[in-house]
């Protein structure tokens, strides 16, 4: 057997390999043993892709061993692999076949292993599912056709392997065909082909099979032929998410890469969710000449733009007429990968595109058995390796697109303390009590007019950015006593503080308010609002306490912080001791309070985010030179 | 030359991720077609700069010719440059017949090691492709290391839709390859487009040999080939089914895997 294999390769190595263009990502998956090692080792052989020596290496530690030689330990390539038998990670390698490249993610079938065919699945633009014929549809089998779905891999074909054991039989082909096609069906998800093969002796590999004159489609190798390079995500609208700013010399740059759309030199941009707008001015390069006059999905771009806005990595530039979504609440699908459960109430880092926002499970819907698609309902943890239907709330307003119409910008990943444990996909917005006030915010914001002083030039002028300090607390915690402290420590330090006490607001702006209108108190926290977004615009930091509106200060803080957006907000907590404070609070002070120190404290993290320094918000832009 | 614009978009993509999260911050430079190429990425990604350190790990065995070319791109490019070298290993007359595993770990892991820790640096960014060996074929786009150094290939973190592990618990660091889905063609295609300098070791100088790979001058030999230039490196290339670093002695037997569990690069 060894031997005609090595024949078979140097005869397949004459074979022309001319160096194609195109390379495609491809997933090979399913339960273990199946024989997905067997087909990507077959796939090799039958194109001639093996580098010379590759299979001798193999052979000599098969004897070494005293192990049969198997396609499947080309793959294998640690020896602690051959030991164990189960393939481990997702080994990339490339072999080529009619003018394709195709990159072939060897993804492993065994349960533990689930997040490694997550990272390989997760990137492969097509997938085959292997199903053994003899063993029939599988535990493993199912979650993979599943989570293929789930991480937008529309693209595959069903590949039911080991036919030579089961007699070349099509009632057994056509039996698996009827199930795994029902099963399928349940979410929508239609194979592209359902190929019967034998990796082992090669039928329907490369070459037709004498075997089964039954089955008149194509190969395996014919299939991948078949599989497209998608590329419409260029004629969607803009998506750039924002990755960083760079001020490396003269020009301001704003680099990304773009997920979906095109941008131009001259086009109006709307950042979400700040909703800062400007125009593209330029797309910048290194040794590109002529300099890009446009950019599309895909593309790694610098861009810079006729005023400098201030604006943050993780937010989201798209044109006006569709721009994506923003709550601080969604509905999504999720599987979960982590070394502990995901819980209810804890905390998680929500990362989607360049955003990174700390956010917490507000609700576990149901979590859905993949082998089954059976339903489990109202759980407090979702286990490794479960997918389940979640809300998440945020702590801040995120850009968001629904996965249906978004693919990069409709998924996210959530991460629990160092490690990635779990990736989903958006299927709904949840609406949020703030809606109508980011809305107000938004054409507010459009409709912006500024005068001819940027506000980086006031930002140099005084020293320090505009921001917001805020304060909440219930009664008697001496919120007012350091908020005047904070206000008379930043003046005596040359900055621009002003103390905004509500209280003043009433007897003008508020006075045609009526005390007994039910929309009362949330009306004066609006106008308050709007108040503190002007004077933030005159570059003033904003002292703010809250006594007066009789309403929750949780949620007077959060209709302030939507109002006052992308502005920075300090929050400081004051309570007797003993008290939780408010979510998303920077600092929290409990009980009696040194008052003098606890200021010194707010102009401490005033400095660390950077308020009391530069206004670029930029990393330093130090030059190395030997 | 879509492709390449597609290489260079991800490679550009994680570079300036890495910029964004990692503070201590380092790519390492052997001055060899692959890590060249990513140097030359750097200054895509940062327009002309490059924002952080260069490390090369000097074993003291290298071509004459290399060292020449380090120091005339670093001065060209304005690159901040960190050379680092196991003094103590050399005095005490480490070389590769003392066993080139040995002579590896000492001269390039060790050193490297010792370099990282000392300047404290958190990510390391490298050259390394998929299509080098199997073990390479395994890497993530960034990948933890231990305390000392070493690599877990069984329980890797997840990576998926362009989101990489960037944080880490203290003592341990990210080893970063933006390169992981490059081939060697593809390597000199890019040379070829965008004119990268490189070392004529790699081309025929008339004797009928050339460098396909470059390491330490003892353990690195040169092939036969009459490529006198890039497009003909490219043809010869597509015509071979010869292992790029089958010229290199380490990667005999398991050797590859053994050092790189250890920390090679
Ligand atoms: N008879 C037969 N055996 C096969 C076939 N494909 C794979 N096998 C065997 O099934 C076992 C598992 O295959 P492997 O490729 O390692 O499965 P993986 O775990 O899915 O990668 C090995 O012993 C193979 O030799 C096939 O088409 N016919």
């Amino acid at each position: 057997m060894n031997r005609g294999f090595i024949e078979r390769v140097n005869h397949m190595t004459q074979h022309d390999q001319t160096k194609p263009q195109e390379s495609l990502n491809i997933v090979i998956v399913g339960h273990v043993d199946h024989g997905k090692s067997t087909l990507v080792g077959r796939l090799y052989a039958d194109t001639g892709s093996l580098p010379e020596g590759k299979v001798e290496k193999v052979q000599a530690i098969c004897r070494q061993q005293g192990k049969e030689f198997e396609y499947a330990f080309l793959f294998d390539a640690f020896l602690e692999e051959q030991e164990q038998g189960i393939t481990i990670d997702t080994a990339r390698t490339f072999f080529i076949w009619n003018g394709r490249q195709y990159i072939i993610i060897d993804a492993p079938g065994h349960k533990e292993f689930l997040k490694n065919m997550i990272s390989g699945a997760a990137r492969a633009e097509a997938a085959l599912l292997l199903i053994d014929a003899l063993e029939g549809v599988r535990e493993q089998s199912k979650k993979h056709g599943y989570l293929l779905s789930l991480l937008g891999v529309t693209q595959f074909a069903v590949v039911v392997n080991k036919m030579d054991l089961v007699g070349y039989r099509q009632d057994v082909f056509d039996g698996i065909e009827k199930e795994y096609r029902e099963f399928l069906g349940q979410f929508r998800a239609v194979p592209q082909q359902m190929i019967p093969v034998s990796a082992k002796m090669g039928d329907n590999i490369a070459t037709r099979s004498s075997h089964m004159n039954w089955y008149q489609g194509p190969t395996v190798l014919e299939t991948l032929a078949l599989f497209k390079k998608e590329q419409v995500r260029s004629e969607q609208p803009l998506r750039f998410p924002l990755q960083d700013v760079y001020k490396f010399d003269a020009r301001r740059i704003l680099a990304g890469r773009i997920t979906a759309g095109r941008l131009k030199v001259g086009d109006q941009l709307v950042f979400s969710p700040s909703n800062k707008t400007a125009l593209v001015q330029s797309i910048e390069g290194f040794n590109v000449d002529p300099p890009q006059s446009e950019a599309q999905a895909g593309q790694s771009v610098g861009i810079t733009l006729d005023e400098q806005i201030f604006v943050e990595r993780g937010e989201i530039a798209s044109h006006r007429d569709s721009i994506p979504l923003v709550s601080t609440a969604i509905r999504v699908n999720l599987f979960w990968m982590g070394r502990r459960p995901l819980e209810k109430g804890r905390k998680y880092v929500l990362r989607l595109a360049t955003r990174e926002v700390a956010c917490e499970v507000a609700a576990i819907h149901r979590i859905i058995d993949t082998a089954d698609l059976a339903q489990l309902q109202e759980s407090q943890a979702v286990a490794k390796n479960q997918v389940a239907e979640l809300t998440l709330r945020a702590k801040s307003p995120l850009a968001f697109d629904l996965s249906s119409s978004f693919e990069a910008t409709g998924r996210f990943v959530l991460v629990d303390e160092y490690d990635i444990a779990g990736g989903g996909i958006i299927t709904e917005l949840v609406h949020d009590e703030q809606e109508g006030l980011r809305e107000e915010a938004r054409q507010r914001e459009y409709a912006w007019l500024t005068g001819d002083v940027r506000a980086e030039d006031r930002a140099a002028q005084y020293g320090h950015r505009a921001a917001i300090v805020l304060f909440t607390g219930s009664a008697q915690t001496g919120k007012t006593f350091l908020a005047r402290r904070v206000e008379a420590l930043l003046v005596a330090d040359s900055r621009h503080a002003y103390l905004l006490e509500g209280e003043n607001l009433l007897q003008g702006l508020d006075a045609d308010l009526s005390a007994a209108d039910p929309s009362f108190a949330a009306e004066r926290v609006r106008r308050y609002g709007e108040v503190a977004r002007l004077l933030i615009d005159t570059g003033l930091i904003v002292v703010s306490t809250s006594k007066t509106f009789g309403i929750n200060y949780q949620r007077m803080a959060e209709m302030i912080r939507t109002l006052v957006q992308p502005a920075p907000v300090i929050a400081v907590h004051m309570s007797r001791a003993g008290e939780e404070p408010p979510p998303n609070t920077d600092l929290h002070f409990a009980g009696p309070q040194d008052f003098d120190a606890a200021a010194r404290r707010i102009l401490e993290e005033l400095k660390r985010r950077g308020v009391l320094i530069q206004p670029s918000g930029t990393k330093s832009t130090i030059q190395y030179s030997i | 030359m879509k492709h390449l614009r597609q290489l260079e978009d991800q490679s550009v993509y994680i570079l300036r991720e890495a910029y964004k999260h990692f503070n201590h911050l380092a790519m390492l430079w052997s001055m060899g077609k692959d890590s060249t190429v990513l140097l030359w990425l750097a200054r895509k990604a940062f327009f002309g700069h490059v924002p952080f350190p260069l490390l090369h790990v000097d074993t003291s065995y290298k071509i004459p010719a290399m060292i020449e070319y380090r120091d005339r791109i670093a001065r060209e490019w304005r690159l901040n440059l960190v050379v680092g070298q196991n003094k103590e290993a050399l005095a005490a007359g480490m070389n590769h017949t003392l066993g080139r595993d040995v002579c590896c770990t000492a001269l390039k892991t060790t050193a490297m090691k010792n370099l990282v820790e000392e300047k404290g640096y958190t990510g390391i960014i490298l050259g390394v492709r998929a299509d080098e060996d199997s073990t390479r074929a395994k890497e993530r786009y960034f990948s933890p290391r231990d305390k000392h150094g070493d690599w877990d290939f069984r329980d890797q973190p997840p990576e998926l839709w362009d989101q990489f592990k960037t944080t880490f618990p203290p003592g341990t660091h990210i080893r970063i390859h933006p390169l992981l889905d490059w081939t060697e063609i593809n390597i000199w295609e890019y040379i070829k487009h965008e004119n990268i300098p490189f070392m004529d070791l790699y081309l025929d100088r008339g004797d009928g040999t050339r460098y396909r790979s470059l390491g330490c001058a003892p353990c690195t030999m040169p092939i036969k080939s009459t490529a006198k230039t890039v497009d003909e490196i490219i043809a010869e290339l597509r015509g071979t089914n010869v292992a790029e670093r089958a010229g290199r002695a380490q990667d005999a037997g398991r050797g590859m895997e053994m050092l790189r569990k250890k920390g090679y690069m």
